[in-house]
């Protein structure tokens, strides 16, 4: 049993904010923290990334919405939410419960509608950071669009930027890019804190049998542990291209996955599609990155950002 | 923090092929003492590459010999999918992942089940939703309507599975078949009409085709009826909003027209649901 001081700071600083430990989760994946707040001790989380949320409420994609692959899964949920106005009310009233950073993850059509979202957040003190969603793939309008074209990118991050206040704003990028690291550049220019990456890939899966899309959406985003190693080449390109802290996601299953990430660049890690399959899983893989530092003799986990 | 286990490694106890890719599997568990009838678990493939847990209904929960350990769920499932097959291909004594008891089951307090001549509607692999249903309902003997259970099959070629498991309840237990090779030709409507079964409250679990008709059916004629529905789901409890269905009002948690199977479901008031 270690001692109190020999044990290994997990602690990190993203854009001038300090975090207990890196690990936050995907958003998407966990909700508001209710539901696996029964599996999983919140405050023992470097931060909780909620659901993407919209100004008004959002109905999302027909049914079937999500779909297995291999060693992953497709999903095409479209974004469903409550709406800003029930999400402050209900969800940010759980989260400050809890001694966890919340970072909210923000959504729109429009640079309008993006725009409302962060001036209705950028003021309460129960939201740590901003993350703008710019890359989700299921929905028509606004979103992806917004995170292909390098000058949209730019011009939608100054937007959010400027109603964000003291907030730091972090723009989620797509991997369905030519060059992510242009991408990266696209959100610093813009006076992004930070980037997040990478969202899900573009995907489709056909039912032979029945000869239709397997998605009512046609097209999901791919997401799992077949994601990771190109996550993680992508965090490694887009955190080398910019000055900006990175949150690196995409696929990751084990505490191994979270080190690697960190050592491909990332300041943060965000734990994804595995809170699904295991609920208690961040749990194991902040344990896990704890256990390797000790292992290898690490003291300071920050000592192994971008090592590579 | 305490946090709950309601995912556990459980012991298979029995293996059972009831008809060609149906199979019943028995858990060693003490997962599901508290299991309402509706309510299903996420039984994860062993092998580790297909990560999602496949949603499947409680088919009975009992408890062990003497001797035994735990309680012994049962679950029966047809072989849909690669996943399937694999849960399929576990023997007695492999040991599984399984998480439960999750959503919602069907509503049976007093007030609703009183003086009510009650049926349930099973069509295909909807039986055995009802099956731990039936033998809740058959334990209660302060209900004084009748309860029937009209099994629903295409044909012959599934040897009318768990039919034989409804009888040793002691319910009445019709067969309808599309063909006319079993019991009455046409579907479980046609059956409960033909046969003169009074329905004063429906239980319906199956193929969506046949639970918008039990919607006609009982809107037209007032009857009260809970549906089981099912849907692709990734996480089960309520995070992913994989699985969702239509609602006639908005939905208090979603605030749109949507509510979570896994969650407010999967058995849902008829009336709640656009199917």
């Amino acid at each position: 049993m270690s001692t109190q001081e020999s044990r290994p700071d997990l602690g990190i600083d993203f854009a001038g904010h300090h975090f207990r430990n890196p690990v936050t989760v995907a958003s998407g994946t966990f909700g508001s923290g209710l539901e696996y707040s029964r599996f999983v001790d919140l405050n023992t989380l470097g931060a909780v990334t909620t659901k993407g949320v919209s100004d008004k409420p959002w109905e999302g994609n027909p049914t079937p919405r999500v779909t297995e692959t291999p060693s992953g899964m497709m999903n095409a949920i479209g974004l469903q939410n409550p709406g800003v106005d029930v999400f402050i009310e209900r969800d940010l009233k759980f989260l400050a419960g809890y001694d966890v950073p919340v970072i909210v993850n923000v959504c729109g059509h429009s640079v309008e509608e993006y725009e409302a979202v962060v001036e209705r957040l950028a003021d309460d003190d129960r939201v740590e950071m901003l993350e703008i969603n710019v890359s989700c793939p299921n929905v028509k309008q606004g979103a992806i669009q917004f995170g292909t074209d390098p000058g949209m990118l730019t011009e939608v991050t100054g937007k959010c930027r400027s109603k964000a206040k003291n907030k730091p704003v972090i723009m989620k990028l797509t991997p369905n890019v030519t060059s992510i690291a242009e991408m990266a550049k696209a959100a610093e220019q813009g006076g992004a804190d930070g980037i997040s990456l990478i969202n899900t890939f573009t995907a489709m899966k056909i039912d032979i049998y029945r000869r239709r899309f397997v998605l009512g959406n046609r097209t999901g985003g791919l997401s799992g542990p077949a994601i990771h190693p190109i996550a993680v080449r992508m965090v490694y390109e887009a955190s080398h291209a910019v000055k900006i802290p990175v949150i690196g996601m995409g696929g990751i299953a084990t505490a191994e996955d979270a080190i690697e990430m960190m050592m491909a660049g990332a300041v943060m890690v965000a734990v994804g599609m595995v809170n699904f399959t295991k609920p208690d899983a961040v749990t194991d893989i902040i344990n896990g990155m704890e256990k390797y530092l000790t292992d290898t003799k690490t003291h300071d986990i920050r000592s192994i950002i971008g090592l590579l | 923090m305490e946090t709950e286990k309601i995912r556990k490694r459980s012991r298979i106890t029995e293996k059972e092929l009831l008809a060609p890719d149906i199979y019943r599997l028995s858990f060693e568990t003490d997962l599901c003492s508290s299991a309402e009838p509706g309510q299903f678990i996420l039984v994860y493939p062993p092998d580790g590459a297909k990560l999602l847990g496949r949603p499947i209904c409680i088919a009975d929960v009992t408890s062990a010999g003497s001797g035994d350990a735990g309680q012994r769920l049962s679950i029966v499932f047809r072989i849909a999918g690669s996943g399937t097959r694999e849960i399929a291909s576990c023997e007695k004594n492999d040991i599984l992942f399984i998480e439960g008891p999750l959503g919602h089951g069907y509503p049976s307090d007093d007030d609703l089940l009183k003086g009510r001549d009650i049926v349930l509607l099973g069509g295909g692999l909807g039986a055995p939703s009802l099956l731990f249903l039936a033998k809740k309902l058959a334990e209660r003997k302060d209900i004084p309507g009748s309860i029937t259970v009209i099994l629903g099959y295409r044909d012959s070629s599934l040897d009318h599975f768990l039919a034989d498991d409804f009888r040793r309840i002691g319910i009445e237990t019709l067969i309808a078949t599309d063909d006319g090779s079993e019991g009455i030709r046409g579907n479980v409507l046609d059956a409960m009409d033909s046969s003169g079964i009074r329905a004063d409250l429906i239980y319906a679990c199956g193929p969506m085709p046949m639970l918008s008709a039990v919607k006609r059916y009982s809107t037209e004629r007032s009857i009260p009826a809970y549906v089981s529905l099912e849907e692709h789901m990734a996480c089960g409890v309520g995070v992913c909003l994989g699985c969702v269905v239509r609602t006639a009002e908005k939905d208090p948690h979603s605030h749109v027209y949507n509510a979570r199977i896994c969650t407010e479901g999967p058995v849902f008031d008829i009336k709640d649901v656009e199917i």
